[in-house]
C-alpha cells in the first residue's frame, strides 16, 4: 500500500515537471510553471524520505542544507552576463551526481532491489554502465565548456592530429569495457569506465570553438537528462525516467535550433575545429586597404535622431561590455524623439539559447520590442538605421553571397538592406568565426569603433545636447 | 496415556503448520516485494522503456511550444529538474550505517541540492526580469 502511494506521488511529481516546461510557452504563464516545478521536486524529495530504507535524516538534512546554501548563494550573486558558464557548471554537477549514484548502486545493490553484491541483474548493469558513462562525459565536458565560457580554457578550438581517431578508439574501448563489466562485474572495470568517460568528455569538447558554445551547452543539457533517465532505469524509477526524457528532449531540440541557426549539421559542430585555421586567412585579408567609413558617437546620434525607425541587433559583444543598460537608455532617448525602436535577435546571438533576451529583459527592455529573426527580417528594408552592437557573423552578407565562405547558408539578419548600418565594434577585426565581414566596406555602413558601453553612453550624451 | 500423546502430536503439528504459514507469508511478502515493479508479469525494462519513449514525445511537443525568448530560463529550469536524481542519492544516503555507498550518496545529495536550489532560484530571477518589464513596457 505504502509502495503504491509513493509510486502515485512520483507520478504527480512527474506531471508537475511537465507543467513546469509547459508554462514557459509565454512570459505570463512561466512563473506558474516554475511553481509547479518546485512543487514537483519537493514532492519527490518528501516521498523518497518516507521510503522505509531512508532513515538517516540528520545526514540528509546536512547535505541538502550545505548544497542548497551554496546553490542559493551562487544563483543570487551571479551576473546575468555570466549565465552561460553558470548553466554549464550546473550541468557538470548533475553529471557528477549521476556518477556517484550509479557507483553507490553498484557497491550496494540491495538498497535498490537490483540484486546482491556481485550478482547484479544483467539489465541493471547495462543501464548502470550507460548512466555512469553519460554522467561522467557530462561532468568533464561541462567543466571544459565552463572553462571556455569563463575564459580559463582557450576559446579557440584545440585540435591535434588523429583527434577523431583517438576519440573513436576510446569510444570502442568504452564499449568493450561495458561488455566486460556485464561478464565480470568487477569494480575495477566499473571505475575504468568512469575514468575513460571523464577523459572522453574532455576530448570531445576541447576541439569546439567558443562561438559553437550555444550548441554545446544545449547538448550537455540534453546529456544530463539522458544520464538521469539512465539512473532511472537502474533504480527502476519512472519519475527519473520521465524527467530525464523531458530534459533530454529539451536539450536536443535546443541544440537542433542552434545548429539550424548556423546552418550546420550537429556532426559538423561536434567534430569541432570551426574557426581555428580560418582566423589566419581572415586576418590576412583584413590587411588589404578597403575604404571604411568611421564615425563618432555624435555622428551616430545625429543619424538616429533623424531616423523614423531603428532596429538594434545585439550580440555577444554587448554581453561582454555589459552594455545592455546603456543601450536601453539610448533606446529610451530615441523613443522620446519619436523614433520607433525594436530589437532583432538572431537564434545564435550570445553564448546560450535566449541569452540576449535575458540580458535585454534585465535592462527592462519591453518584451514586445524584442523580435526573433523570422519576425523582423523583412522589416530591415523599410528601416532607416540598423544599429549592430557586439554582433558580427550573424550579419555577414557572405552567408548569402559567397558559397566559399564557411558560414555560407547560415540565416543572417539582413541589416545591409537598412538605410544606414551603424556597426559598433572594438576594432575592424574578424568575428568569432574568424571570417572577414564585407559589410564593413559597404557604402551605407558606418563603423563606430570603441567599447560598446562607452559608445552607447557617448551617443546618449550627444543626443542630450 | 494414548490420548495425551495424540494431543501432544497434534500440538506439534499445529505449531509446525503455523510456522509453515508464517514462512509462506514471509515468502509471499518477499515475492510481492520483488514482483512489485514487474507488474503483470512484465520486466521493468519494458515498462520503463514505454514510459521513456512516451515521455520523449511529451517533451518534444512541450518544448517546441516554448517561446524562443524564454530559452535561457528553459535551460535553467530543465537543469534544476534533472536534479530529481536526488531521489537516487537519498536512497543511497538513507541507511544509518556509514559505508562507501552512503558516502557517495551523501556527496550526490549535496551536488544535486546545489543544482536544485541554484537552478530554481536563477530561473526565478530570470522570469522576474521578464515579468517586471511587462508592467513597465506599456
Amino acid at each position: 500500500m505504502a509502495m503504491t502511494l509513493s509510486l502515485l506521488a512520483y507520478l504527480v511529481s512527474s506531471v508537475c515537471c511537465i507543467m513546469a516546461l509547459r508554462g514557459l510557452s509565454g512570459p505570463n504563464t512561466a512563473k506558474g510553471g516554475l511553481m509547479f516545478g518546485i512543487a514537483g521536486m519537493a514532492l519527490a524529495v518528501v516521498t523518497t524520505l518516507m521510503l522505509p530504507g531512508v532513515s538517516s535524516y540528520g545526514t540528509i538534512i546536512l547535505g541538502v542544507a550545505v548544497g542548497g546554501g551554496i546553490g542559493a548563494l551562487i544563483a543570487k550573486k551571479i551576473e546575468m552576463t555570466a549565465l552561460p558558464q553558470l548553466v554549464a557548471a550546473f550541468h557538470s554537477l548533475v553529471g557528477l551526481a549521476a556518477v556517484f549514484i550509479a557507483a553507490a548502486a553498484f557497491h550496494n545493490p540491495e538498497a535498490y532491489n537490483i540484486g546482491t553484491r556481485g550478482e547484479i541483474h544483467i539489465g541493471s548493469l547495462i543501464e548502470m554502465a550507460l548512466g555512469v558513462a553519460i554522467g561522467a562525459i557530462t561532468f568533464t565536458g561541462s567543466i571544459i565548456a565552463f572553462g571556455k565560457l569563463q575564459g580559463i580554457v582557450t576559446g579557440k578550438p584545440v585540435v591535434f592530429k588523429g583527434q577523431h581517431m583517438l576519440n573513436a578508439a576510446l569510444g570502442g574501448v568504452l564499449l568493450l569495457l561495458l561488455v566486460l563489466l556485464c561478464v565480470t562485474e568487477s569494480p575495477l572495470v566499473f571505475w575504468a569506465i568512469v575514468f575513460l568517460s571523464f577523459l572522453l568528455g574532455i576530448l570531445m569538447i576541447i576541439p569546439i570553438g567558443g562561438a559553437d558554445m550555444p550548441v554545446i551547452v544545449s547538448m550537455l543539457n540534453s546529456y544530463s537528462g539522458w544520464a538521469a533517465a539512465g539512473i532511472g532505469f537502474t533504480l527502476q524509477n519512472n519519475l527519473l525516467i520521465i524527467v530525464g526524457a523531458l530534459v533530454g528532449a529539451s536539450g536536443a531540440i535546443l541544440s537542433y535550433i542552434m545548429c539550424k541557426g548556423m546552418n550546420r549539421s550537429f556532426f559538423n559542430v561536434i567534430l569541432g575545429g570551426f574557426g581555428g585555421e580560418l582566423a589566419g586567412a581572415a586576418a590576412a585579408s583584413t590587411a588589404s586597404d578597403k575604404p571604411v567609413k568611421i564615425g563618432s558617437a555624435e555622428d551616430a546620434a545625429f543619424i538616429m535622431k533623424n531616423a523614423s525607425s531603428v532596429i538594434i541587433v545585439p550580440g555577444y559583444g554587448m554581453a561582454v561590455a555589459q552594455a545592455q543598460h546603456a543601450l536601453r537608455e539610448m533606446a529610451d532617448q530615441l523613443k522620446k524623439e519619436g523614433v520607433k525602436v525594436r530589437y532583432a535577435i538572431h537564434p545564435v546571438a550570445g553564448r546560450m539559447p535566449g541569452h540576449m533576451n535575458v540580458l535585454l529583459a534585465e535592462a527592462n527592455v519591453p518584451y514586445e520590442d524584442v523580435l526573433e529573426l523570422e519576425e523582423i527580417n523583412r522589416d530591415f528594408s523599410q528601416t532607416d538605421v540598423a544599429f549592430v552592437i557586439g554582433a558580427n557573423d550573424i550579419t555577414n552578407p557572405a552567408a548569402k553571397k559567397d558559397p566559399a565562405s564557411p558560414i555560407y547558408g547560415m540565416p543572417i539578419l539582413d541589416v545591409e538592406s537598412a538605410g544606414t548600418v551603424l556597426f559598433v565594434k572594438r576594432s575592424l577585426g574578424s568575428g568569432y568565426a574568424g571570417i572577414d565581414n564585407e559589410l564593413f566596406f559597404y557604402d551605407n555602413t558606418m563603423m563606430l569603433l570603441g567599447d560598446a558601453k562607452a559608445m552607447c553612453e557617448g551617443i546618449i550624451r550627444a543626443m542630450e545636447h | 496415556m494414548d490420548s495425551h500423546k495424540l494431543a501432544e502430536q497434534a500440538a506439534g503439528v499445529a505449531t509446525g503448520a503455523s510456522q509453515l504459514s508464517q514462512q509462506a507469508q514471509d515468502l509471499a511478502l518477499s515475492i510481492s516485494q520483488y514482483a512489485a515493479p514487474e507488474a503483470a508479469g512484465m520486466p521493468f525494462f519494458v515498462v520503463g522503456l514505454t514510459v521513456f519513449v512516451l515521455a520523449c514525445f511529451v517533451g518534444y511537443y512541450v518544448v517546441w511550444r516554448v517561446t524562443p525568448a524564454l530559452h535561457s530560463p528553459l535551460m535553467a529550469v530543465t537543469n534544476a529538474i534533472s536534479s530529481v536524481i536526488i531521489v537516487g542519492a537519498l536512497i543511497a544516503a538513507g541507511p544509518e550505517d556509514w559505508n562507501f555507498s552512503k558516502l557517495l550518496g551523501f556527496l550526490a545529495v549535496v551536488l544535486a541540492s546545489v543544482n536544485i536550489f541554484g537552478g530554481f532560484i536563477v530561473t526565478h530571477r530570470m522570469l522576474q526580469m521578464f515579468s517586471k518589464k511587462k508592467k513597465q513596457g506599456a
